[in-house]
């Protein structure tokens, strides 16, 4: 029986939640000490040195810790996004442009109605501006989607493109002074469509506002009406309809609902930190968002853990570019790395590899 | 019979999924020039032994010989090395490809790709058994049947002699198997060895040379099929003494329920799935649907339950007391809101009756989810139903956290069943309800289907063995090609009348 | 007067990094992978090719310079870094199974930041004062047209005018094209697919031709970043320079509705949409000329949308595009 193939893979019943934790944990710790050899080999620092840095980049300060939480705010809110219409089994890779185009209805409000209004019912007008231009982006792909089957994720990545060209051409408009190419801070004396900053903390609001979206969307996703057609739709279009769900309106529903929740994420960008708007205001968060949620399962709660972890490395990452005089970009190949380790190690949660020894042995043991 | 020749030996071989044993220690022997019908119920692991001969599948353990040397099945090419040819339930054809694209499709032949020669020899082939198959029709454009034809020539063309065919006949009509039959016997007097996999008796009977017979993942025994009967066959099969008889109740007061007058529904591409039907189901009456494969059964049922866009035509419900609402152009939903409770058991049980990933509960959920004004599912009413089915039909394993599409077939059906009985319908339209169940389960839902009958429900049988149709159905209603081809009553009519319905418009009818 | 004879030759040098794209993710994509990590290997390929190309330079004076050398090494390395990225994405999708969105999302991330970030070091360690590298003299090799082309007039300039990468890009589209119609090896790619399951079972090794067909894909993909920098980019790496050309090839890709051939053509057209705003006259308003950068993609999605509709079972992408396959499926 020698000429048995070497290994055989099979799928795994289901693992406990904790077995495949520990095993997406040892694959993170095999992931940093790949990085480690990496990083020693670029700048030939002690790995020690350079997780200090990391953490260092994260936590070091009062002032980037809050940054760090502000970053997962908006990232785990552009996953919240996304993350119903995954469920659907809608490829939403045009998360990028959901959030442009909601960034930019904020700044528009801000600089065409900035004093003409009451500052309380500008930042209602700019709430709704951002909701209903990300409802529409989103809505656009679903619409022909729902119609005759068009690929949506091939359709909303090219609405990122748009979404891009309609921002660098407003900021070309608005560009302030004439020719800087740049709209610079917006209101800047008057604050008017500035968030408010509560707490005295300038990103409190944001967390605050995501934390409840995370619970809503929890809730929304697991125990209403419409999170259980969502995932119907997503497991089988013909059992949805059998039952009478109307598979268009769910898909329309779902992907504005995703492109509104990302118009959200852009108004918080734009009316509560960055107080500006460029092409790259996004800053590739709707395709980040994609690995979130994915890595989560598509779960919100966990989504948490995962945006924290994503956007950790990133700033540690950068940490250590500029602490060991290396490029920015270092920071990507680090994320790229960890990335993949996670990527495979879903693989050992989902199959089980029986090598002919081990096999035979346990044969013999039965 | 002693100078046989043994074509395959299998000896011990045990294939394990998980915790499922599909295969315990299973000894068989194949031979040339004989057609062994390889007999057990769903889940006796029949397909995958099989699978571990065309190289599908690996065992875990044991040994296979052919022509007593021991070889190693790898893959399905090596398989193809060793002369095994196997044609699968599900055919293994590439849709946008021709008929000679597939059949050449994986060969490592020196040279050039040379499709004209390729087309050459499948006409070849086809001449010498008789089959019918244009080289280059699309896949997408051809029948069931025609399918099942490439397949067939593929196997031949990679030069098999040892052909195995897993339950051939589901799809065909009684012509078409007999064609088949005529085909494999042709074969079997070339020399060639052939198994079929089936759990139809009367086809063992009638084809094969000799049974061999498994019973969850056990080799319990094989014979000369003109030594046995079907009911020793059943016996084995079931491992218990089994009684064939299907139960007919007299029909309990039967009053028209649905009036189908003149429906016509043409599919997406334009084509006449169904043209000027009509017909009257009854309360307390089973009507039996018989008719080939894809002759407007589906559209039939589905224009009922309102998913099928119809050209014309009107279908009526009517109510106890004599007042009609008009069922054609209403969503299932609206169907639903005008308090008529229609049941349907689709023929795609995961792909359209229920949710694979989901578990019980939520799968019951698909019928009640939208109960109440909350925007909030209710999950306690469909987990008490849940727990019902579980217990009263014996679904296996009892647990409602279970994601259905780790049940077996059956288990499958009757979580489906239940769920469509537990909405107390008035209307109960089933498709191919026993189709891939075995013995037993088969049994429970005839008498799921009995017992609304009893209860007054106008039910809507399709079926594809006529054996059963005939035994099961109050009245017959035969569909040939998209029209009625006459209604006959169920006691007292024959196979070979309805047979010949299901081909020629009206044939043997006497309406 | 539109001035064709100046615009072609400038849509045609644009549109050769997609081309490589677009054969590159057609191969990949006829096996049934969608790798959307294609921005991030044309990355790998251009900044490989870069790094080959600055270790030769800087080993031997612009005098010793050996023509077959100076191209043969950047493109050896070129390839090969854009071959283990395909790799990589095999060993993550085909034998580990791991989603393909995902996973190509994380290989554009990492291929853009490899690009960046070795750019960025070569350019601090040529100390150069503008944030970019020049290897002129490699590039002078890879641009070298024929020299016919000058004295041909027009016909030179929109025909002759190119480095030998862009006839390549077009043989090796046709070639492609040829490959998948007409012989056994295309056949079986798009047997696998449509259908592994069916091409398994006819002896079909389905992992060797996914890592086959994408390794190939991921490697033509690249010399469409060597294209662009070595012949486009006159030799000049400045990071992010690339741009979004990866996600535009792709996007190709259902524009010709997966056929190479087609994408000869379509490709320049792509490209003549991509640089349309600077012919276009539209005189101080600089604001307009971003809404014209909108164009291929606006027309992609519009062919996306007719394809869509027209629904001809042809112009269907593979039918198991996206899915990862295991043989015990059950």
């Amino acid at each position: 029986m020698n000429k048995q193939p070497l290994f055989h893979i099979s799928k795994r019943k289901a693992l406990k939640w904790y077995q495949s934790w520990t095993i997406r944990g040892v694959a993170i710790i095999l992931a940093l000490l790949l990085c480690a050899v990496v990083t020693t080999a670029m700048t030939g620092e002690n790995p020690l040195e350079v997780y200090k840095s990391i953490w260092e980049g994260a936590f070091g300060t009062l002032r980037k810790t809050w940054i760090l939480m502000q970053n997962i705010a908006i990232l785990l809110c552009v996953s919240l996004a996304v993350t119903p219409a995954f469920k659907m089994r809608f490829w939403n890779i045009g998360g990028e442009g959901q959030v442009l185009v909601g960034g930019l209805a904020t700044a528009a409000c801000m600089i065409l109605l900035g004093d003409k209004l009451p500052g309380w019912l500008l930042i209602v007008i700019m709430t709704l501006a951002a909701i209903v231009a990300g409802g529409i982006w989103g809505a656009i792909p679903a619409i022909f989607k729902a119609k005759w089957k068009t690929n949506e994720t091939l359709f909303t990545l090219m609405m990122n493109y748009v979404a891009i060209q309609l921002v660098a051409f407003f900021v070309i408009v608005w560009e302030v002074p004439k020719g800087a190419g740049k709209i610079g801070i917006i209101n800047q004396t008057t604050e008017a469509g500035w968030l408010p900053v509560i707490g005295g903390q300038k990103y409190l609001l944001n967390i605050l506002i995501v934390a409840i979206l995370t619970v809503a969307m929890y809730v929304y996703l697991k125990y209403s009406k419409h999170g259980y057609e969502i995932s119907v739709v997503g497991e089988s279009e013909r059992t949805a309809r059998y039952v009478g769900i109307k598979v268009d309106k769910v898909i329309i529903r779902t992907m504005i609902l995703s492109g509104a929740l990302c118009g959200v994420a852009g108004l918080l960008l734009v009316g509560g930190t960055d107080h500006t708007i460029t092409t790259t205001s996004a800053n590739g968060r709707g395709f980040t968002a994609v690995l979130v949620s994915w890595l989560a399962k598509f779960n919100p709660i966990v989504m948490i853990l995962t945006s924290f972890l994503l956007e950790f490395l990133g700033r540690g990452a950068s940490e250590i570019s500029t602490t060991f005089g290396l490029n920015h970009a270092f920071g990507d190949i680090l994320t790229g790395i960890i990335l993949f380790f996670i990527i495979g190690s879903e693989f050992f949660i989902t199959y089980q590899v029986h090598f002919r020894r081990a096999a035979r042995k346990e044969a013999e043991n039965v | 019979m002693d100078n046989k020749i043994a074509a395959v030996k299998m000896r011990n071989i045990t294939k394990t999924f998980g915790t499922v044993v599909a295969n315990d220690r299973v000894w068989l022997d194949i031979y040339k020039g004989e057609i062994l019908a390889l007999l057990g119920e769903n889940g006796s692991g029949k397909t995958t032994l099989m699978n571990m001969l065309s190289g599908i599948y690996f065992p875990d353990e044991g040994q296979i010989f052919i022509d007593d040397k021991e070889v190693v099945i790898r893959s399905p090419k090596d398989a193809y090395r060793y002369g095994i040819g196997m044609i699968h339930q599900h055919f293994k054809l590439v849709d946008v490809l021709t008929a000679t694209e597939n059949i050449v499709l994986g060969l490592k032949e020196k040279g050039r790709l040379n499709l004209e020669a390729a087309r050459k020899k499948v006409r070849e082939i086809c001449d010498a058994y008789g089959f019918d198959v244009d080289p280059d029709q699309k896949i997408y454009d051809m029948s069931v049947s025609q399918k099942q034809t490439v397949e067939i020539v593929k196997a031949l063309y990679r030069g098999a002699d040892i052909l195995i065919l897993d339950e051939p006949t589901a799809v065909l009509t009684p012509q078409e198997t007999q064609k088949l039959f005529a085909v494999l016997r042709n074969m079997r007097d070339d020399g060639k060895a052939i198994v079929i996999i089936t759990h139809k008796m009367h086809e063992v009977e009638e084809l094969s040379d000799r049974v061999a017979v498994l019973r969850r993942g056990h080799f319990v025994g094989d014979m000369v099929t003109a030594n046995t009967n079907a009911q020793e066959m059943t016996n084995m099969m079931v491992g218990h003494p089994v009684v064939l008889n299907i139960d007919r109740p007299q029909p309990v007061d039967p009053k028209p329920r649905i009036e189908v007058k003149g429906l016509t529904v043409r599919s997406e591409d334009g084509i006449i799935k169904l043209e000027d039907v009509s017909f009257t189901a009854r309360s307390g009456e089973i009507l039996g649907i018989a008719g080939i494969s894809g002759c407007g059964q589906k559209e039939l049922l589905e224009a009922i339950a309102g998913l099928q866009p119809t050209e014309g035509g009107s279908i009526c419900y009517i109510n106890d007391d004599g007042s009609r609402e008009e069922l054609l152009g209403k969503d299932p939903l609206k169907i639903a809101d005008m308090g008529v409770t229609l049941s349907f058991v689709p023929e795609d049980r995961l792909g359209m009756g229920l949710v694979g990933s989901m578990d019980l509960t939520d799968n019951m959920m698909l019928r009640s989810f939208r109960k109440g004004r909350s925007i909030f599912a209710n999950r306690r009413a469909p987990k008490a139903v849940a727990e019902k089915v579980v217990k009263d039909l014996e679904v296996n394993p009892p647990s409602v956290s279970t994601p259905v599409r780790r049940l077996s077939g059956g288990n499958v059906q009757k979580v489906l069943v239940g769920r469509e009985i537990s909405l107390a319908p008035t209307v109960l339209l089933t498709a191919y309800a026993v189709r891939g169940l075995d013995i037993n389960s088969s049994y429970t839902i005839y008498d799921l289907i009995n017992q609304q009958k009893k209860d007054g429900v106008a039910v809507i049988y399709v079926g594809e063995d006529l054996d059963v149709l005939l035994e099961l159905s109050d009245r017959i209603l035969v569909l040939c090609g998209g029209k009625v081809s006459g209604i006959v009553d169920g006691p007292g009519a024959t196979k070979e009348q309805v047979g010949l319905m299901m081909t020629k418009l009206g044939g043997g009818s006497d309406e | 007067m539109f001035d064709f004879v100046s615009f072609i030759p400038r849509a045609v040098v644009q549109s050769i990094p997609l081309l490589y794209g677009a054969t590159g993710e057609t191969l990949t994509e006829k096996s049934g992978n969608l790798n959307l990590g294609i921005p991030g290997i044309m990355y790998v390929g251009g900044i490989c090719g870069v790094i080959g190309a600055f270790l030769y330079e800087q080993s031997v004076t612009p005098e010793t310079m050996n023509g077959v050398l100076a191209i043969g090494i950047p493109m050896a390395a070129s390839l090969l870094g854009s071959f283990l990225m395909g790799l990589l994405y095999c060993f993550l999708t085909v034998t580990l199974r791991a989603n393909q969105n995902v996973t190509g999302l994380a290989i554009t991330t990492f291929g853009v930041g490899f690009g960046n970030f070795f750019g960025g070091s070569l350019i601090k360690l040529t100390d150069a004062e503008v944030p970019s590298i020049a290897l002129s003299a490699t590039s002078a090799y890879f641009s070298k047209a024929l020299p016919i082309a000058e004295s041909t007039g027009w016909f030179g300039k929109i025909f002759l005018s190119y480095g030998f990468l862009a006839y390549l890009a077009i043989a090796i589209a046709l070639i492609a094209s040829y490959v998948l119609g007409h012989t056994r090896t295309g056949l079986h790619l798009r047997a696998v697919g449509e259908s592994p399951a069916t091409a398994d079972a006819a002896g079909i090794n389905i992992t060797r031709y996914k890592y086959f067909a994408t390794c190939l894909g991921s490697m033509i993909a690249g010399l469409g970043g060597l294209y662009y920098v070595m012949d486009y980019a006159c030799g000049v790496w400045s990071n992010d320079a690339f741009g979004d050309r990866g996600w535009l090839a792709i996007a190709l890709v259902i524009f010709t509705i997966w056929r190479p051939n087609v994408g000869v053509l379509s490709s320049i057209f792509f490209g003549g949409l991509y640089i349309l705003y600077l012919f276009i006259p539209s005189g101080m308003n600089l604001a307009v000329k971003e809404l014209y950068k909108m164009l291929p993609y606006v027309v992609t999605i519009i062919v996306l949308i007719i394809t869509s509709m027209r629904n001809k079972r042809e112009d269907q992408p593979p039918e198991s595009l996206g899915l990862a396959y295991f043989r015990e499926e059950r």
